[in-house]
């Protein structure tokens, strides 16, 4: 499709981008102290988006701007997931204390743009936008993660990331090259084509690609091994930048490289039949053995932990393990559990990360498990809700990390029986994962004794604690609307599955 | 009373919410809100009993709603014989349990909350007829007893949960799998009496790195339930978990968790996976020996009354394994031997049943006395028999019940496990008679060393068991001895569904299949 003819499908994106220029212009005319409500008008605007998703054609499947970005419900899927987790993270942001005496304006349009960046990456279909979607949430990313100048843990973070996002983004975009040179074109479907006919020379090439390109997209989703800069990056950002990181770029990391893999390198188009086979290594095993590292380096680590925010960091690498459990196979149950687990695990990690940031505002700065003494006492609803987040993130039942993980176990056993090990080192590692989720619960309950005194959070805190504890335990319950959302989202660019 | 069921598993819920709205200080009346609401429970149990028509052997009184039409999931209850003497036990304990946490001081709203949330999760296992909802049920207690024995426990009760949280979740993680297992290879159901007739044909063939499914389902799930029986060598979580919990938890862990492990490998491995249970008969009945002697030598050593009663309960639950192996004598190899597979699994059963009623008993006396003396060394009464003499009664009649004397319920249901496993396992039950014996040492070793001899001079005031104590002991008293001399309307309950569970294991399972 035209450029001209594609901006009727591009109406989310265009009032993102218009909520991006205002917010930008009316920030100069608001002072420091009134310049949290730039937060709102993003907000404002990612409502407006949100709704602007019934005036596109919904069901058409298509390709925009010249075979650049795809236009299908698996996009629009994401797209709907990132505005959530970034409407909530900006009503988050303003309850923390962390953020509140700096000028805020450009932190919330840094978000907007990051927002528009992680679109483009669940749609690009073309290796320059792939690159370039990539690069605008990653340079966002920087900014944000050392927002906060006068600390030297932010700026810390800020400067790992740099190196080692500047490194990864360097391997991948090597990648995209040898692959472009390959095949002489950067669309998707092209190279698909042209590979099913290329010289077996080339496959070392491919290969060498592949990897490549993988380690790009394994940063951003915080795989092992290219996971290096999560916990420092993790601890020293602003906690809501934090948050946003472990949820939101880890979608839209996801978003591209099932895309990628699936729509570039797959063999016949079928996702049952897929078989990475003809580029000479043995994928699916490949990313399984990647899958089990992730997760069993991300708890066990996770474990020695002195800080709840660390620990954080690390349990979304495992997460990221469990995730990568489904992707092996690529199958249509794989890709179905990986988005179910997208959705459920956004609500049961902001939601960790809105208690971590309350305590922190609470505690003046702390976010050790010492600080979450007795927290249950304190405070009852905000001890409470960590219980269920905790609960959730080891996937127990009746909650929803629960039913992500079935998902995704449901997904494996379903596959070929080579791959049943993977189920069981990640039922195994849900176990590992219980004991460090059950110390912040002890910490919070057993530790501390009761308090005479009751203090409550915040309306707006509650209000929040609500917004992400109601759908992690409902979800855990009753998931039908999710199961219905993600099934009806199944649809790639270039084939139904 | 169409909803009998959704009653039974959601009272306690309603019970949690009331709780929740009471303020933290009235105690009282949050005490009496779990009371209320555990006697109603404890009423409609009753009810539904006097309802049940044992002539059947199928499942009765079933509700079933679409839960989640995308996979098939759907919210089913049912309850048949094998499930119903224990949905009367539940509610039972419970209500007794509440009035045995009468003196908890701390927390108290929590504490009930929690309970009652435990509760809802025990009879919900007993009552899912859906694979799925029974597995929700399944975990929904792990959380509450973390609590329980983690807040309200006695000093490393922090180790205690934690040790029987992470034992309890690798069972359930590895039953997850064989779940899913099930479900993907038996016509994508979670209907648990759908697969009781599908499975064993389903699965027959299937193989995963070259093992039968069979075995590995059976396996995966036998770890799950001997986790929590429990069954050597997973056991050791419990004797801690049983002496750092407060006694009500003790009375609730003894006497209802345990036989959730029972009850799960004959609801869900026997009719689904028949052909393993031959395979796997004999293993189980070594491990009942194992079982029996390692619990009762155990006892022997122990110097906490506590842990005695916990080991005890290991022993017990040896019996009901060995009870359980039986089945395979009914076997066309082992010459059909309907009779004694009818005994053996009856027996387990009702084993599973009496040391529900006989533990919590145990547990409940020990607690009278720790709360006076604020500790449980065996050796450190002695004479007490003089100073109190109704403890020492109820004593009497809880140690003897124990310890498998003739005239209480243990013995009938020791005794029919033994008849039973013996016509196969002849040199497996002989030895553990052994255990017998042992029971019967340790038993009345710490009868003597508490009860006899000279009064402790510490203890020359210490008051005699009081009228809430009795309340809660009597009425276990009662069913033990009542049981022990007439244990008829107990197994005519059971005896038509343990027919049926016999005629799936061995017309469906068998040597071949694998």
């Amino acid at each position: 499709m035209n450029n001209l003819q594609s901006l009727s499908y591009y109406l989310p994106e265009l009032l993102l981008v218009a909520t991006i220029l205002v917010s930008v212009i009316a920030d100069l005319f608001l002072k420091k102290e009134n310049s949290h409500q730039v937060g709102l008008w993003i907000l404002g605007g990612l409502i407006v988006t949100l709704f602007s998703f019934q005036f596109i054609p919904k069901n058409d499947i298509t390709t925009l701007f010249m075979n650049t970005i795809a236009y299908d419900p698996f996009a629009n899927f994401f797209k709907i997931l990132l505005i959530i987790a970034t409407g909530f993270i900006i009503l988050i942001s303003r309850e923390s204390h962390e953020l509140s005496n700096i000028r805020a304006g450009e932190y919330y349009m840094l978000l907007g743009i990051m927002v528009f960046g992680m679109f483009l990456m669940a749609s690009a279909i073309d290796l320059i936008m792939v690159y370039l979607s990539v690069e605008i949430v990653s340079i966002v990313s920087f900014v944000l993660a050392a927002y906060l100048k006068d600390s030297k843990l932010s700026n810390e973070s800020g400067l790992k990331y740099v190196i080692y996002g500047a490194f990864s983004s360097g391997l991948m975009l090597f990648g995209l090259s040898i692959l472009f040179g390959v095949t002489g074109t950067t669309k998707f479907f092209e190279i698909r084509s042209v590979l099913g006919s290329a010289d077996p020379d080339a496959f070392l090439a491919v290969v060498v690609a592949s990897v490549l390109i993988l380690a790009g997209f394994g940063y951003k989703i915080s795989a092992v091994p290219f996971h290096f800069w999560t916990p420092d990056v993790y601890e020293g950002a602003p906690t809501p930048v934090t948050a946003y990181l472990s949820v939101a770029p880890k979608a839209a990391g996801f978003a591209i490289l099932l895309r990628f893999f699936n729509d570039s390198l797959s063999n016949g188009g079928v996702l049952e039949n897929l078989d990475f086979g003809y580029t000479g290594l043995p994928w699916p095993q490949l990313l399984a053995v990647l899958s089990l590292i992730t997760m069993t380096l991300g708890n066990i680590v996770a474990i020695q932990q002195k800080s709840v925010k660390r620990m954080l960091a690390y349990s979304s690498i495992a997460h990221a393990g469990y995730m990568l459990m489904a992707t092996p196979l690529l199958s249509r149950d794989g890709i179905y559990a990986i988005l179910i687990y997208l959705v459920m695990y956004l609500f049961m990690n902001l939601g960790a990360f809105l208690v971590v940031i309350v305590v922190k505002n609470q505690k003046n700065g702390g976010e050790s498990f010492e600080d979450f003494k007795g927290l249950g006492w304190e405070m009852p609803l905000l001890g409470g809700a960590m219980t269920l987040f905790m609960i959730s993130l080891t996937g127990l039942p009746p909650t929803a990390g629960f039913i992500g993980k079935f998902y995704v176990f449901y997904s494996v056993l379903n596959a070929d029986p080579s791959f049943f090990w993977l189920v069981f080192a990640g039922a195994i590692n849900s176990v590992i994962s219980l004991y460090y989720y059950v110390r912040v619960i002890k910490v919070m309950y057993l530790d501390g004794n009761r308090k005479e005194t009751i203090s409550t959070p915040s309306k707006m805190t509650i209000a929040l604690l609500l917004g992400t504890g109601l759908p992690t335990l409902i979800f855990g319950v009753y998931w039908s609307p999710i199961a219905n959302w993600v099934e009806s989202s199944m649809h790639f660019l270039f084939h139904t599955i | 009373m169409e909803y009998i069921l959704s009653w039974l598993i959601w009272l306690p819920v309603v019970g949690i919410v009331v709780i929740l709205f009471i303020p933290r200080e009235r105690e009282y009346i949050i005490k009496m809100t779990a009371v209320v609401t555990t006697g109603i429970q404890l009423a409609l149990a009753l009810f539904l009993w006097s309802k049940f028509d044992s002539g059947l052997g199928t499942f009765q009184f079933i509700e079933k709603a679409e839960w989640i039409p995308s996979i098939n999931i759907f919210y089913s209850l049912g309850v048949d014989g094998l499930s119903l003497p224990m949905v009367i036990l539940t509610p039972l304990l419970s209500f007794l349990a509440v009035f045995v946490s009468w003196n908890i001081d701390r927390a108290v709203k929590g504490y009930f909350a929690l309970f009652l949330l435990l509760d809802t999760g025990m009879i919900g296992v007993f009552l899912a007829l859906d694979f799925f909802l029974f597995y929700v049920f399944w975990e929904v207690m792990l959380l509450p007893m973390y609590f329980l024995i983690g807040m309200w426990g006695g000093p490393q009760r922090e180790y205690a949960a934690i040790k029987f949280f992470l034992y309890t979740l690798v069972g359930s993680v590895l039953m997850l799998v064989a779940v899913i297992g099930l479900y993907l290879n038996c016509g994508k159901t979670f209907d648990i009496p759908t697969l009781m007739e599908t499975a064993p044909n389903a699965l027959s063939g299937v193989m995963w790195w070259g093992f039968s499914a069979i075995k590995i389902i059976w396996i995966l799930l036998f770890i799950g339930f001997a986790i929590k029986v429990p069954v050597f060598p997973f056991h050791t979580w419990l004797p801690l978990a049983h002496v750092e919990a407060p006694t009500a938890i003790s009375v609730i862990l003894a006497g209802v968790l345990l036989k959730l492990g029972v009850y799960g490998l004959l609801r869900i491995n026997y009719p689904m996976l028949p052909d393993a249970v031959f395979w796997f008969s004999g293993a189980m009945a070594l491990l009942g020996l194992i079982n029996v002697i390692w619990g009762a030598m155990c006892a022997l050593a122990q110097t906490d009354l506590k842990k005695l009663v916990a080991y005890s309960s290991i022993n017990h639950m040896g019996y009901a394994l060995l009870g359980m192996a039986a089945v395979i004598a009914a076997g066309a190899v082992n010459g059909g031997n309907q009779a004694a597979a009818q005994a053996g699994l009856s027996g387990a059963v009702f084993q599973m049943f009496n040391h529900g009623t006989i533990s919590a008993m145990l547990f409940i006396l020990v607690g009278v006395v720790y709360d006076r003396a604020h500790h449980r060394d065996i050796d450190g009464f002695g004479g007490l028999a003089k100073q109190m003499p109704l403890y020492a009664g109820m004593c009497m009649i809880a140690f003897f019940a124990g310890l498998g004397l003739p005239g209480f319920s243990g013995f009938v249901s020791e005794f029919m496990c033994f008849i039973g496993a013996f016509p196969v396992f002849k040199v497996i039950v002989i030895i553990s008679t052994i255990g017998i014996l042992l029971n019967a040492a340790y038993f009345l070793s710490a009868y003597k060393r508490i009860f006899f001899g000279e009064l402790n001079e510490k203890y020359k005031d210490m008051p005699e068991i009081n009228r809430r104590e009795l309340l809660t002991v009597i009425p276990l008293a009662v069913i033990t001895i009542l049981f022990g001399i007439y244990p008829r309307p107990f197994l005519d309950i059971i005896s038509n569904t343990i027919d049926h569970l016999i005629y799936q294991v061995t017309q469906m399972g068998g040597y071949a299949g694998f």
